[in-house]
């Protein structure tokens, strides 16, 4: 179902990847950072995408006991199963990004290096 | 506990030429709906404590005061590395959105380009005019990252722009439109029937309505009002006419023409001119004459209606202002910084209003409660995509 139905003369993969006019803020000091974020974020999202799909085969082995690719392709889940495929994404979510919000939570504490607080645990 | 959770792309309403997704694309778009809620909600925050915490006290010290703008602030955020990141983050989801949703229209224009001729030949609901020139401040960049913008085509009379736009919305608004992606035009029609119960408009003119989202709902709420949508990119139009045409907005007709100049409407035509989330994608010259024209094809008792994200006031702290302009630096709404400080009453009195006759309301995304979530104001707003706005209007005095 994903493979290409359009026109040979139309490069769909190249176009669809075409930049966008405009110059792209550079958000890191060393552009390597960039490069390397943006292909962790469309790993990140394909890791997601597996895991939906086998999320769609367990559900259809639960009812179907047997599966084709076009049932994959066709399958939509009902209200409960759309919010569980949600929640497992959201975790999936909150678990890559856990350096990112702890970081962020660390703003709001004052620490010291655990080093210091060794040395004073000793004394105490 | 409930967990708060973007709907299933499976949930998009496919009309008869939505292009058809597989199982993996509307799960790309799963993930990026997810991904934006988690940014906006949970990661958002931390750009605040970020600016709190070290980058206020940080300027204090060395200026001795307070930033005086917007632009201080985000100067001085864009050096912080917490900031950064998040805006990193952030630019590549939107970049991802862009890729995803083009890989999903590109690999089946040949159907979409089919589909959408079977809905335009032959219709006196399509005017496209290849004498109107793409506008000078739609080519200084791809507006919102959209490769080849509102007006790029891959092979000449294609659909691609307007197809690959309406796939992707609900990635970036996290579902919050609705599966239609049309809650603002749906908020318009629980609006004008509150407001005006009863009232039946002769004809309403729509500008700038790219794929005519948020147009279809009026036109179907007023089905014996004439319906005029304009806007200057042929692919959105080619594309919003069939889409308008499959879910039954018969009296809804798409015009190619610059807003500019709508000479080819006399003065009075319209009882209702509107914009949706337009204003912001024009430039300093081109949006106060767009008002003007607005004002004159606008007939006596006639309704002006402009609806946008809010405007920057002394009234809103200066972070906020900085937050929300986060989308003009970081993903391509070049007017949207100095759009949004603009004093739109002044230039609507401008344009020929009495200052009585101006009101503002705010106005929140209509969409099936049941899927799909409800506009949420506050501190896990998405700056800049919220499905919630600010009304600019007025009533024309009547004659």
């Amino acid at each position: 179902m994903e493979a290409s139905r359009v026109s040979d003369d139309l490069d769909w993969i190249g176009l669809a990847g075409k930049r966008a006019k405009g110059k792209r803020p550079e958000y890191f000091d060393d552009p390597a950072i960039d490069r390397l974020l943006s292909i962790t974020m469309a790993l990140v999202g394909e890791v997601s995408v597996m895991r939906q799909r086998m999320d769609t085969i367990e559900r259809l082995l639960d009812t179907k006991g047997v599966v084709s690719r076009d049932d994959i392709e066709r399958f939509e889940p009902d209200a409960e199963g759309a919010y569980e495929r949600g929640v497992q994404t959201k975790a999936y979510i909150a678990r890559v990004m856990r350096g990112v919000q702890q970081a962020m939570e660390a703003m709001a504490s004052e620490e010291k290096p655990v080093e210091e607080v060794s040395r004073e645990l000793k004394e105490m | 506990m409930k967990h708060d959770v973007a709907p299933p792309y499976t949930a998009v309403a496919r009309h008869a030429v939505f292009p058809d997704p597989s199982h993996d694309e509307a799960a790309r778009f799963d993930f990026l709906a997810n991904f934006n809620k988690y940014m906006s909600t949970t990661l958002g925050p931390g750009n605040k404590r970020a600016y709190d915490i070290r980058i206020l006290p940080a300027f204090e010290k060395e200026h001795g005061r307070a930033p005086a703008d917007r632009f201080e602030i985000r100067r001085a955020m864009n050096k912080d590395p917490w900031h950064r990141f998040w805006s990193a983050l952030k630019r590549n989801s939107m970049e991802m959105r862009q890729q995803n949703g083009r890989q999903m229209v590109l690999r089946q224009l040949d159907q979409l380009d089919g589909k959408v001729r079977q809905f335009n030949e032959g219709r006196d609901t399509l005017w496209l005019d290849p004498a109107v020139a793409v506008p000078r401040y739609q080519q200084a960049v791809d507006i919102h990252c959209m490769p080849g913008s509102y007006h790029g085509e891959e092979r000449p009379g294609d659909v691609s722009a307007g197809a690959n736009y309406d796939c992707g919305i609900f990635a970036t608004t996290a579902g919050g439109l609705g599966a239609l992606s049309d809650g603002g035009g749906m908020a318009l029609v629980d609006w004008i029937k509150r407001e005006r119960p009863g009232w039946t408009p002769r004809r309403i003119l729509d500008l700038g309505c790219t794929i005519g989202h948020n147009i279809v709902p009026l036109a179907l709420a007023f089905p014996d009002t004439e319906i005029i949508a304009i806007d200057t990119a042929a692919p959105a139009l080619r594309y919003g006419h069939a889409r308008a045409q499959a879910l039954g907005a018969r009296n809804l007709h798409f015009v190619q023409m610059n807003a500019e100049d709508m000479s080819a409407y006399p003065d009075g035509h319209f009882d209702w001119v509107q914009t949706t989330m337009y204003l912001h994608e024009l430039s300093g010259t081109a949006l106060p004459r767009i008002i003007k024209e607005g004002a004159r094809v606008l007939a006596p008792g006639g309704l002006m209606f402009h609806l946008e994200q809010p405007q920057y006031s002394d009234a809103m702290p200066l972070y906020e202002q900085f937050i929300r302009d986060w989308d003009a630096f970081n993903n391509n709404e070049p007017f949207w910084s100095s759009m949004h400080a603009l004093d739109l009453k002044s230039l609507i009195i401008e344009a020929g209003f009495p200052a009585d006759s101006l009101f503002t309301t705010g106005v929140r995304a209509v969409v099936d409660e049941t899927i799909f979530p409800t506009a949420n104001a506050g501190d896990g707003e998405d700056h800049g995509r919220a499905a919630y706005w600010n009304a600019y209007g007025a009533w024309k005095p009547a004659a």
